[in-house]
């Protein structure tokens, strides 16, 4: 800094772009362990669900919420009617599937 | 024993293909058998970069797809002769690469290749997760700028996460190279310093390659600045930011606040404003 600065008012804006990253990131941080959570509860689920039901991937949505003391987990998906008026496949095949993965 | 380096940001823009190819040249120059690969698949241009883009016959996605061997897509550099460029495809198909056909290609460069640098793609997405997917060591390139910075953090994390070292139990050594660093600005407080950038990403520093025109006049001409202006001083924090690499160690400079002269304090201020 030169001795021009210590006079002028003008205001630094470096320390304004570390605070806000230093807030940012510790937010961020904190939370990406659970957004990865979700992703793969989201897979999990669907995967499970899709064995028995044709489902539309895009009409799902899988929320966690995280609370000090209780966290909420949220799943809504989107059933089309056609899909519980289908009839199930052959007991077997199911089972086989099942087995296999 | 050869080592995997990924060049990687986040952000778009900083300098990623730049350094591939300027950090890969500075490899080669010091007898390193290198290959440097762009994993930029639909948008090319580490070709360009290196001045090879007129050379381009098969690329990355056709050896990986099996369409060509390895050696027919290689491309040697005509400054030095262990320097290989292995480009990307134009193909606009998003899932042109395997993690397994990737797997296997730097597999193949192992064998003869003592570095192979991966110039990833900007984003999170496929290119950008398979071109860290195999790495050794990471160069996390970053502007001292919040944007950068930000997605920096991120990409520290995935190469924490999603890489087969993190998923076997190691770890990517990663580390910082500030591109485009200003130092007359970082005094004056208008752009953050190396302590501020390195406080927050805290992971250890590789180099500090300043604002420089000798890295567009390289570009524009298709030479890695490390072999265009070897004296210039971003050519000069490469080649040290290479060295170190290989394991020398090498005490860091700070970048120099160019004094200006009276004339340029006169006149070139009030031109450039």
């Amino acid at each position: 800094m030169s001795l021009l600065d210590l006079f002028s008012r003008r205001r630094q804006t470096a320390p304004v772009a570390r605070e806000r990253l230093q807030v940012l990131l510790a937010h961020e941080r904190a939370l990406s362990g659970g957004a990865d959570l979700a992703a793969v509860l989201k897979q999990e689920i669907l995967e499970v669900i899709a064995r028995h039901i044709p489902i539309d991937r895009d009409h799902v949505e899988v929320k966690l919420d995280r609370g000090t003391q209780v966290s909420t987990l949220a799943i809504d998906i989107e059933v089309p009617a056609a899909a519980l008026a289908a009839p199930a496949p052959p007991p077997k095949a199911r089972r086989r599937r099942a087995a296999a993965t | 024993m050869s080592n995997v380096v990924v060049v990687t940001s986040g952000k778009g823009g900083v300098g990623k293909t730049t350094s591939s190819a300027a950090i890969a040249a500075s490899l080669a120059r010091a007898g390193q058998k290198t290959v440097v690969i762009d994993f930029d698949v639909g948008l090319r241009n580490l070709d360009l970069v290196m001045g090879a883009e007129r050379r381009v016959v098969f690329d990355l996605v056709n050896v990986v797809q099996g369409d060509a061997k390895l050696p027919q897509a290689l491309i040697r550099d005509k400054r030095l002769d262990n320097l290989a460029l292995l480009p990307a495809s134009q193909t606009r198909d998003k899932d042109a690469l395997t993690e397994e056909g990737v797997g296997r290609v730097i597999e193949e460069l192992r064998e003869s290749f003592d570095w192979i640098v991966c110039d990833s793609p900007a984003g999170i997405e496929k290119g950008a997760t398979l071109a860290m997917r195999f790495a050794d060591t990471a160069v996390v390139v970053t502007n001292p700028e919040v944007s950068s910075v930000r997605d920096s953090d991120r990409i520290i994390g995935m190469l924490d996460s999603k890489t087969r070292r993190a998923e076997t139990g190691g770890k990517v050594e990663k580390q910082l190279l500030l591109t485009r660093f200003d130092p007359a600005r970082a005094a004056r407080g208008d752009m953050m310093s190396v302590d501020d950038v390195l406080e927050i990403l805290a992971i250890p520093l590789l180099g500090i390659v300043q604002e420089s025109p000798d890295v567009l006049t390289a570009s524009n001409l298709g030479c890695p600045v490390t072999l265009h202006n070897p004296d210039s001083p971003a050519a000069r924090a490469y080649d040290e930011a290479a060295r170190r690499l290989m394991g020398e160690t090498i005490p860091l400079r700070m970048p120099r606040q160019e004094k200006p002269g009276l004339l340029s304090r006169l006149f070139g201020k009030r031109a450039a404003a």
